[in-house]
């Protein structure tokens, strides 16, 4: 038992008796679930009243609970993980549970954001006090009503009982009561071998509405008198408007209006979730989406640049060139590397490269807004609602009070939906032409008009001294606005003469954090290159890793504060993966198998990949993956997050790449732009998680970086040949794989 | 504009659009059937995915002046209470992420299930291929079908 101190206020505990509203969106989470019909008719039964007990949760008359779920939904489970921990911390049947999406809230939530694989890390001890607390009140209410103390009560399943006076009750009935207390300064949250809901396998509590095609994305909002937009931006990165044939535009079937507007006036205070804003945009409102897509093709616009525009032969020579310089600072100097490598017996050097990439989420960009003189009504796909508030604003000239920003549903997210300038566009063409509005962006849009993965390259160096032992390490890296590293990540600490050092290409492209930022490339190549340095050494691969963690363990170099992993979580996963996968450089399965671990967004990843090789393609037979997460909430959807992660990085890795020619994206759809398809995904992908009992960190995010690194380490051992430029075989290959 | 009549799961609908309309946008905004996805609009994703009598077919590139009298089927209308075999397959492999493109991936399951009962993985995968899922799910659909395919047998 912990005891711990309520960190809400009384503010955040409104008490609102009232019948349940038609207005509810209820998770069926149990309709799939339940296996016999008088069950699921119990559970379909909806109170006459709803008690809200704190601003998570709500408890019906009947016993029906209703979560809040805080943050927003991605395709990574939140909504069906953050409930589960109220609930099983609240004592209640999840057969009994109803999830709600929660609006932006700030007063109740806190970072309700979707970003960084940090949801449940962040989000664990509120949603617990959460559902702690509202169990307290109840059997705060049950000890009044009953006349027993409190500390005798027991609670299970939502019931509230007292061996001593034989009284039991439901918390449907103890809601009301419960509801009036006041918050208790204290409660005892459960120790991890006490979950009964936690820990255990839950299905998508929007499941059923998945696949029976219910509306619940941002591109299914439908209002009364609502009018479709779409926009026109400048084709190429770097371009300015300067005439557009608009008023043939307006003449068009279906057309209400088309005009230039400037989203963000000069001086407008942006917040980071503008990033990739354009300033200005042409805008084509009309009755239907067919219609307005027709109009938008006719549109015909000049447009113009101040300077040269960018092309990706011009980001490659520029990246090329910074590899040669030594930036004035590094990020971590531990030792003497130049000594080192003076003296080293081998040295070796590799440069690696990768492209932009887009985020291609499955749903295009868009948003409905309902701009009024005094109001603002916002719902659709966003990870950064609170950050959207802040700029809507300042750019409607509103207080925030009268903002109200609803999330829906995402079609995908992977760091695109953190900067919401389409929103605010949304917003802006609402207030002009005075109607609610929906912006739609077509996939063209979406794709060419992005924040993409910065494009990278990195050299690295590694001296080996006469016995095999690595003496020094090097790592230069230069990005298009990203430095492109992480100065104390793996192998920092573990070689005693180190240097980490990088520089950033500023570029008119835009870019922004694409699934694990940064680490999506650093991943992939490091372990690509520590597997030559061992080949080079004479040693395994995962027992040249190991050598390295038992250094970082025992004898750490430098400050082992510093150091951005914990090493022996680090050893942990690839013993566990070694293991798993019978790992044996001597086998003659050897000859197809990869290895590669991570530790980024505060999880721990080791994988062992078999891959097979057709007509220089690679494919993924099978993938052993070892996690460190901490506790698993929900191991079901928490191996569906690993394996999306693995497709995720052999697909980018493989095949997909975004370039540039006088500042125009040259791939604008998924017949140039490639991604992963059925027949390309890894035949079968085994997921084992480390049983530790330490709170849980994310896993939207890092099964994905170290499999580039693992799958280039396949493709070494089965076809001879090291890969070292992304993707390795990339979208020029021009196999019609569709009919 | 032109009026159509359409046959859509099942009921008969008006509705009177430009002849180039495609199938996607008529049932999205027209009919007010969202269930099928726009991702792409060039017959590349699959999102889109209907059954044309029976057929799979992308409704992001059927023109509706070319569907005639032909019995359209979307996600809403592939059973009536959400329980066709793969549906039920879907949720019991609790294969969505997002959620996105799983309707399409529903609609090309079914169909080709009802062409082929049994299919390999290979017979999986070609026909599946049109369908993109960004959140990597694909590993889950095949296991989906597989055991869609299982209770189709039993049944
Ligand atoms: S939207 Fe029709 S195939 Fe992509
Ligand atoms: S589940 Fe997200 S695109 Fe398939």
């Amino acid at each position: 038992m912990t005891l711990v101190k309520t960190t809400f206020g009384r503010r955040a505990f409104i008490r609102n008796t009232g019948l349940a509203s038609g207005g509810l969106v209820l998770g069926f989470s149990w309709l799939a679930s339940c296996k016999d019909e008088a069950a699921m008719e119990a559970a379909l039964q909806m109170p006459d009243s709803w008690f809200d007990i704190n601003g998570f949760l709500k408890i019906g008359d009947n016993g029906l609970v209703t979560i809040m779920s805080p943050n927003p939904e991605i395709g990574q489970n939140v909504k069906t993980a953050m409930p589960m921990i109220v609930a099983d911390e609240l004592d209640v049947d999840w057969a009994k549970v109803l999830v709600e999406q929660a609006p932006l809230n700030t007063d109740i939530f806190t970072r309700q954001l979707a970003g960084g694989s940090q949801s449940i890390r962040q989000g664990w001890q509120g949603l617990r006090l959460a559902g702690a607390t509202a169990r307290q009140m109840l059997k705060q209410a049950a000890a009044n009503a009953w006349q027993v103390p409190v500390g005798e009560i027991v609670t299970a399943a939502g019931m509230i009982s007292h061996e001593g006076s034989g009284n039991s009750a439901g918390y449907g009935e103890m809601a009301a009561a419960a509801g009036a207390l006041e918050v208790p300064e204290e409660v005892v949250l459960k120790e991890p071998g006490e979950f009964s809901i936690i820990g255990t396998d839950r299905k998508n509590v929007d499941g059923k509405k998945i696949v029976t095609g219910q509306p619940l994305f941002g591109l299914d909002v439908d209002r009364d008198n609502m009018r479709i937009a779409m926009v026109v931006h400048p084709p190429a990165f770097g371009q300015k408007f300067k005439s557009a044939n608009l008023e043939e535009i307006k003449a068009m079937p279906g057309i209400q209006d088309a005009f230039h507007q400037v989203v963000y006036p000069e001086g407008a205070e942006l917040q980071w979730s503008d990033g990739g804003h354009v300033p200005e945009m042409l805008v084509i409102v009309g009755n239907s989406t067919w219609e307005v897509m027709q109009a938008k093709r006719a549109v015909q616009a000049e447009w113009e640049a101040d300077g040269p525009l960018e092309s990706t032969e011009y980001h490659n020579t520029e990246l090329a060139k910074l590899l040669e310089q030594a930036p004035d600072n590094p990020g971590r100097r531990d030792g003497n590397p130049e000594a080192a490598f003076a003296r080293a017996a081998t040295i070796v050097e590799k440069t690696y490269s990768a492209p932009y990439l887009a985020h291609n989420t499955m749903e295009p960009m868009n948003f409905f807004a309902h701009v009024t003189a005094d109001k603002a009504e916002l719902l659709g796909p966003i990870q950064t609602p609170e950050y959207l508030e802040n700029t809507l604003a300042g750019i409607l000239e509103m207080p925030k009070e009268n903002i109200d920003i609803m999330m829906t549903r995402m079609g995908g997210g992977f760091g695109r939906r953190l900067y919401g300038s389409f929103a605010v566009e949304a917003a802006v063409i609402s207030k002009r032409i005075q109607a609610p509005v929906k912006v739609v962006y077509s996939r063209e849009d979406d794709m060419t008009q992005g924040t993409y993965r910065p494009s990278y390259m990195v050299r690295y160096r590694a001296g080996l001294d006469a016995d095999g032992k690595l003496i020094a390490w090097h790592m230069r890296a230069a990005g298009t606005n990203d430095g492109g590293y992480f100065a104390n990540r793996f192998p920092a600490g573990a070689v005693e003469n180190y240097l980490s050092e990088g520089h950033t290409l500023r570029t008119e492209v835009t870019t922004g954090a694409w699934r694990a930022p940064t680490s999506n490339f650093m991943a992939g190549v490091e372990n690509a290159f520590l597997d030559e340095v061992a080949e080079a050494a004479g040693k395994d691969p995962i027992a040249f890793r190991l050598e390295l963690f038992d250094r970082s363990i025992n004898d750490p170099v430098g400050d082992p504060e510093k150091n951005d992993y914990d090493p022996e979580r680090y050893a942990g996963v690839l013993r566990l993966v070694r293991d798993k996968s019978n790992w044996d450089s001597s086998s003659p399965n050897a000859e197809k198998r990869g290895v590669a671990a991570y530790y980024c967004h505060n999880s721990y990843v080791a994988q062992v990949l078999d891959v097979e090789m057709n007509a220089g393609v690679p494919r993924a037979d099978k993938i052993w993956c070892a996690v460190d997460c901490g506790i698993v909430i929900n191991p079901l959807s928490a191996r569906n997050q690993i394996e999306g992660g693995i497709v995720d990085g052999i697909g980018h890795a493989t095949f997909s790449a975004l370039t540039f020619e006088d500042g125009k994206p040259q791939q604008d759809n998924f017949d140039t732009y490639r991604l992963i398809r059925h027949s390309e995904a890894p035949r079968e992908i085994e997921t084992f998680f480390v049983d530790n009992g330490i709170d849980p960190t994310g896993l939207g995010e890092p099964s994905l970086p170290p499999v580039m690194g693992a799958l280039a380490n396949a493709m070494y051992r089965k076809a001879g040949k090291r890969y070292y430029h992304q993707p390795f075989v990339g979208s020029q290959e021009d196999r019609r794989i569709i009919g | 504009m032109a009026t159509y009549t359409l046959k859509i799961n099942g009921t008969s609908r008006d509705v009177e659009v430009d002849p180039s309309t495609p199938l996607l946008w008529v049932l999205r905004d027209h009919i007010k059937l969202v269930g099928t996805k726009f991702g792409c609009g060039i017959a590349q994703c699959g999102a889109c995915t209907v059954h044309l009598d029976g057929m799979a077919v992308r409704s992001c590139s059927l023109p509706i002046s070319s569907i005639g009298d032909k019995e359209v089927t979307t996600i809403e209308g592939l059973s009536e209470n959400g329980d066709h075999p793969v549906q039920l397959a879907w949720l019991e492999e609790d294969v969505p992420q997002c959620g996105y493109c799983q309707a399409g991936q529903i609609m090309n399951a079914s169909a080709l299930l009802a062409q082929n009962p049994y299919p390999s993985d290979s017979e999986i995968e070609t026909a599946m291929n049109g369908n993109i899922c960004r959140c990597g799910t694909y590993v889950r659909i095949k296991k989906a079908i597989k055991r869609a395919a299982e209770a189709g047998s039993n049944a």
